[in-house]
């Protein structure tokens, strides 16, 4: 899918990009890329890498830039929110590589964050008379947290990749609601139903990740100090995933997604991949509850429902299904709206700020607004944020001609 | 024994024709559009709300409050297919299904602001009181369910196989293009659908909100016990939705009653689960249900 998507952009842009000089260059020195004709590939590595014009690598180091002097500039809980965009672009890319990728709609991915959640607190969490805990290492029980879904997601998986389509939604359906029941029973794990327990100790080799630091004569707060970790973890899984999709494994996803049977036939093990997909996906989603609790603090076993599960289809609905990018947008926007939501709710009369009074309260407006913006944007931009992102790119590409 | 009839079995079967009934409005749309309707819940549970609203707030008779509510559902379901599903035709399945997750968020947050933090009740004549069965005194509300649910899915069925409309609609099941060439307005058949399902849910909600102490919104989500119950009777299947709904509620049911004496272990509340975890035993052994169409795969 985005591969066309990229192909459509290509072919737009060939009008303002038209420089002569390139053609020498290109006489002279063969190269993989031809300064001038960022559009013209010699080698199929240049043609599929990531950052494969200059435009995309001058505009990720200035976001990478950008995302690392932010927090400096901002309050500590809008940090705080940011972490928790990296921590939701982490679930969201996992959701996307099953749904997105895999074509398989799982709706379980809430139990899959509620696992890591707590494998986290097992191992990286303190004792109590109540609940049980290892106190280990983050470099422990960070990678644990992910294996351990990951391999709950393998058990599953052989029954998932039996059954197909809106049947395997369903079925997630039901692992959610069976893992719930599991959580509000395992007290010696969780906590229990309306108590909970707190979450690992973020200790980093040794490190103390909640304590203030001094750098360079600035004070780095707690949630200084987590964002960081937050966004170079979210890092090297956003790149892994995007090679992911770019290897055989990624393009056996979407060779099952796009037609099971042809890709059988093309001799794609359907068991494997199914298999392979959800694996993973349940991988990102451990790592991602594991560290969605650090930023809330005590959850109880029931935050690992359904809604849940709904929120991270809507950071890959809204923000684009099948592109890794897409699914960081949509978790910019799931987790950034419903603080713009109550900015607002000072502003214009009819949100109150305390249910029962006004026509909807914030809170409701809120949830109500991710319902309306998953029905819009899959009526009229099934490829969420990211689509609207390229409409735009290929319009400017081509201004002032429309076509 | 009498234990085992009343609080096993008829109460099992009550609840699970309550099932049956929802389940009957999955399929009927699923089998005009080949989409599963997520919204369900949010429309069982403004069934409620309205069935209450009628029947307590403006007084209407107790009957006439359930068809008027059904009514309005109806109303709400032809509106939803037509401006949210409408578009969604001859797109994947999957993007139409998460569609109707967006139309669910959007009503549910709807009747949580109409239902408010209060108990609603829907009026009801039967409350507590309790009948006589073959010597065995049982919940008159269980009976009810029984009895009016089963009379809504003989009437669906009946509308399917007997009249012009209902054969239209099983015309458009099996191929819509091949309807469409016969003259069948396959439009105003995927509308048809959402209405008849909308108001049976409504209905259901009805049935539901008859429990001791009245409904709030959450019971919202009881609804979704209804897509174990297609899953196992199989997502084509109206046959299987009714043996599946009851097979369901009485191993509920059962479980309600027995579970905390004989295996303790399992958990408190742990009847709230049972459905989906038959749910997954059935699908290890039949991965398209009891009386699921067999997906025919050609190359």
């Amino acid at each position: 899918m985005s591969l066309q998507v990229d192909g459509a952009a290509r072919g737009g842009a060939d009008v303002p990009s038209g420089g002569g000089g390139g053609g020498d260059g290109a006489r002279r020195r063969p190269r993989s890329r031809v300064r001038g004709r960022p559009q013209l590939y010699t080698s199929y590595a240049a043609d599929q890498a990531i950052w494969n014009t200059p435009a995309k690598r001058a505009w990720t180091l200035a976001l990478v830039a950008a995302v690392l002097v932010l927090p400096f500039l901002l309050s500590r809980d809008l940090t705080s929110l940011l972490t928790t965009v990296f921590i939701f672009a982490i679930g969201g890319i996992g959701l996307n590589l099953i749904t997105g990728y895999a074509g398989q709609v799982s709706l379980g991915h809430a139990f899959f964050m509620g696992l890591g959640a707590y494998t986290a607190a097992v191992f990286g969490g303190e004792s109590t008379d109540r609940v049980v805990g290892l106190g280990l290492d983050m470099a422990i029980w960070l990678p644990l947290a992910g294996i351990v879904p990951a391999v709950v997601g393998l058990v599953v998986a052989p029954l998932a990749a039996r059954v197909r389509g809106l049947y395997l939604a369903i079925l997630t359906l039901g692992l959610v609601f069976i893992g719930e029941h599991v959580f509000k029973e395992a007290r010696s794990i969780t906590g229990g139903a309306g108590v909970g327990r707190a979450p690992a100790e973020p200790v980093l080799f040794g490190v103390d990740l909640s304590g203030r630091y001094h750098l360079f004569g600035y004070i780095l707060s707690r949630e200084d100090v987590f964002y960081f970790v937050c966004f170079a973890i979210f890092l090297v899984m956003a790149i892994a995933a995007r090679n992911l999709t770019r290897s055989k494994l990624g393009r056996a996803f979407a060779a099952v997604r796009d037609r099971d049977v042809a890709a059988a036939v093309m001799g794609v093990s359907l068991r494997r991949t199914k298999t392979l997909a959800f694996t993973i996906s349940s991988f990102y989603a451990g790592i991602a509850g594991a560290l969605l609790v650090l930023v809330i603090g005590r959850v109880t076993p029931t935050s690992w429902n359904l809604f849940l599960s709904i929120d991270f289809l809507a950071v890959i609905l809204i923000g684009g299904i099948a592109t890794i990018s897409g699914s960081i947008l949509g978790a910019m926007f799931v987790v950034l709206m419903p603080r713009l939501v109550s900015e607002l709710a000072d502003v214009v009369p009819f949100i109150s700020t305390s249910p029962g009074t006004g026509v909807f309260s914030v809170f409701q407006l809120q949830t109500m607004l991710f319902g309306a913006l998953i029905v819009l944007f899959l009526v009229l931009e099934p490829r969420g944020l990211y689509g609207l992102w390229v409409r735009a790119r290929n319009y400017w590409k081509a201004w002032p001609f429309s076509h | 024994m009498t234990e085992l009839i009343s609080s096993g079995l008829i109460r099992g079967l009550g609840i699970g024709s309550t099932y049956a009934l929802l389940a009957v409005g999955f399929v009927i749309i699923y089998r005009a559009t080949g989409v599963i309707n997520f919204a369900q819940p949010a429309l069982m549970i403004l069934g409620a709300y309205f069935t209450s609203v009628f029947a307590t707030s403006v007084g209407v008779p107790f009957p006439l409050a359930v068809l008027a509510a059904m009514a309005v559902l109806a109303v709400i379901g032809l509106a939803t297919e037509r401006v949210a599903l409408r578009p969604m035709v001859g797109k994947q399945p999957f993007a139409a299904a998460m569609v109707t997750v967006g139309v669910f968020i959007v009503l549910f947050v709807v009747a949580h602001r109409l239902i408010g933090a209060q108990v609603r009740t829907v009026g009801d004549p039967w409350g507590l009181e309790r009948a006589s069965l073959f010597g065995v005194s049982v919940a008159q509300v269980d009976l009810a369910k029984i009895v009016i649910s089963l009379f809504a899915i003989a009437i669906v069925g009946l509308f399917l196989t007997r009249s012009r409309l209902g054969l239209a609609m099983r015309a458009t099941s099996m191929d819509q293009e091949v309807a469409l060439a016969q003259g069948v307005n396959v439009g105003r058949i995927f509308g048809l659908a959402w209405a008849i399902s909308a108001a049976l849910a409504a209905l259901a909600g009805m049935l539901i909100g008859t429990a001791a102490g009245g409904f709030e919104a959450v019971v919202a989500l009881v609804a979704l016990k209804a897509l174990p119950v297609i899953i196992v009777g199989g997502l084509d299947s109206i046959k299987g939705a009714v043996y599946a709904g009851l097979f369901i509620g009485v191993a509920e049911a059962l479980t309600r009653t027995y579970q905390p004496q004989y295996a303790a272990w399992l958990g408190a509340n742990f009847d709230v689960v049972v459905p989906y975890v038959i749910m997954i035993i059935v699908l290890v052994f039949r991965p398209y249900g009891l009386f699921g169409t067999r997906e025919v795969e050609r190359v």
